[in-house]
């Protein structure tokens, strides 16, 4: 079923259009990289407060909260101009492993912020002013960082298909 | 002088030649520049919001500037031996890509301006200095680093 929605996608004009344009396929890219450098950015700095690397004066909310609009920022171009390039050129991205790797570590990922959130981070108020966070926000910061670089590295491959 | 034989020169060699040849050297090496990208974009980012004042607020930005001095550095340096050993692969088609002294000029920019003004206004901090020059300071690092990055992309599109 996902196959034959990729299909569609990949015959209609406007995903033909991006395909076919010089400029706007590059366009698209050069977002999705600043973007990730936004959003990825600012997601590390707080992960390497999570792990004490980093402002460790400084109390995990203040990082978080101020952090947060400018991580949704990057996070929402990077999601839409992801999608673009996907939307260009449905088939490439369908049977590479590498895209289907990133999707899955992407949804790791999210699931590991879901954990962060609904656990330890409830009772933030209690750590907040540590230096040295407990160990599952610990767990959670380094999570982040190795299921990222993951992220990031098949991304990179995606444009190397060795297992056509 | 004729730069061509130098070109020539540092693409034969043999690190130059080994990536070249190999299917997954220059894909990983690319990789590794993108996270320290990644990291970069961060380190930059902390730093400029804070002194533009839409970050954090607990700190000071000479407090946060010196606590993510390291990683700022480390992604630099990260980022400048990964850049030479892909720029090494390629020399040929650096030299003749506009895209590239585009970057590299960029580069040079963004990062003496990082470390001499930004560096100062940041370390400064606080009352000593006018928000409206803080600010400033922060969005001209912000456009120089972009330009770094997009020129960067570009380099591909050559």
């Amino acid at each position: 079923m996902l196959l034959r929605l990729f299909e569609t996608v990949q015959a209609m004009p406007s995903s033909m259009a991006i395909r076919e344009s010089i400029y706007l396929y590059p366009a698209i890219e050069s977002v999705h990289v600043l973007s990730t450098c936004l959003f990825l950015g600012l997601v590390t700095m707080m992960d390497l407060r999570l792990v004490s690397a980093t402002l460790r004066s400084a109390p995990l909310t203040d990082v978080q909260h101020r952090l947060f609009p400018w991580q949704m920022a990057g996070f929402a171009l990077m999601v839409m101009s992801g999608v673009l390039l996907v939307f260009t050129e449905p088939l490439r991205f369908y049977s590479n492993i590498f895209f289907q790797v990133k999707m899955l570590l992407l949804l790791l990922a999210g699931l590991n912020m879901l954990v962060f959130h609904a656990g330890v981070y409830r009772r933030v108020a209690e750590w907040d002013h540590q230096e040295v966070l407990p160990g599952s926000a610990r767990v959670a910061g380094a999570l982040s960082m190795v299921l990222f670089s993951g992220i990031v590295v098949c991304g990179r491959m995606i444009a190397y298909n060795w297992f056509k | 002088m004729d730069p061509l034989p130098l070109i020539e020169w540092i693409e034969n060699t043999a690190i130059g030649t080994a990536i070249r040849e190999s299917t997954w050297l220059f894909p990983v090496i690319e990789a590794g520049h993108l996270l320290a990208l990644a990291l970069m974009g961060g380190a930059v980012l902390i730093v400029d919001l804070r002194m533009m004042g839409w970050g954090m607020r607990r700190l000071s930005a000479s407090q946060i500037s010196r606590d993510v001095h390291p990683w700022l550095v480390a992604s630099l340096l990260g980022l400048i031996v990964t850049g030479i050993l892909l720029f090494m692969s390629e020399t040929t088609k650096c030299y003749f890509n506009p895209a590239f002294w585009v970057k590299m000029g960029f580069l040079v920019a963004a990062t003496l301006y990082t470390f001499t003004v930004r560096q100062r206004v940041a370390l400064a901090g606080g009352a000593e200095v006018d928000p409206a020059k803080a600010r400033l300071v922060a969005i001209v690092s912000v456009c120089l680093w972009s330009g770094v990055g997009i020129a960067g992309r570009a380099i591909g599109f050559y």
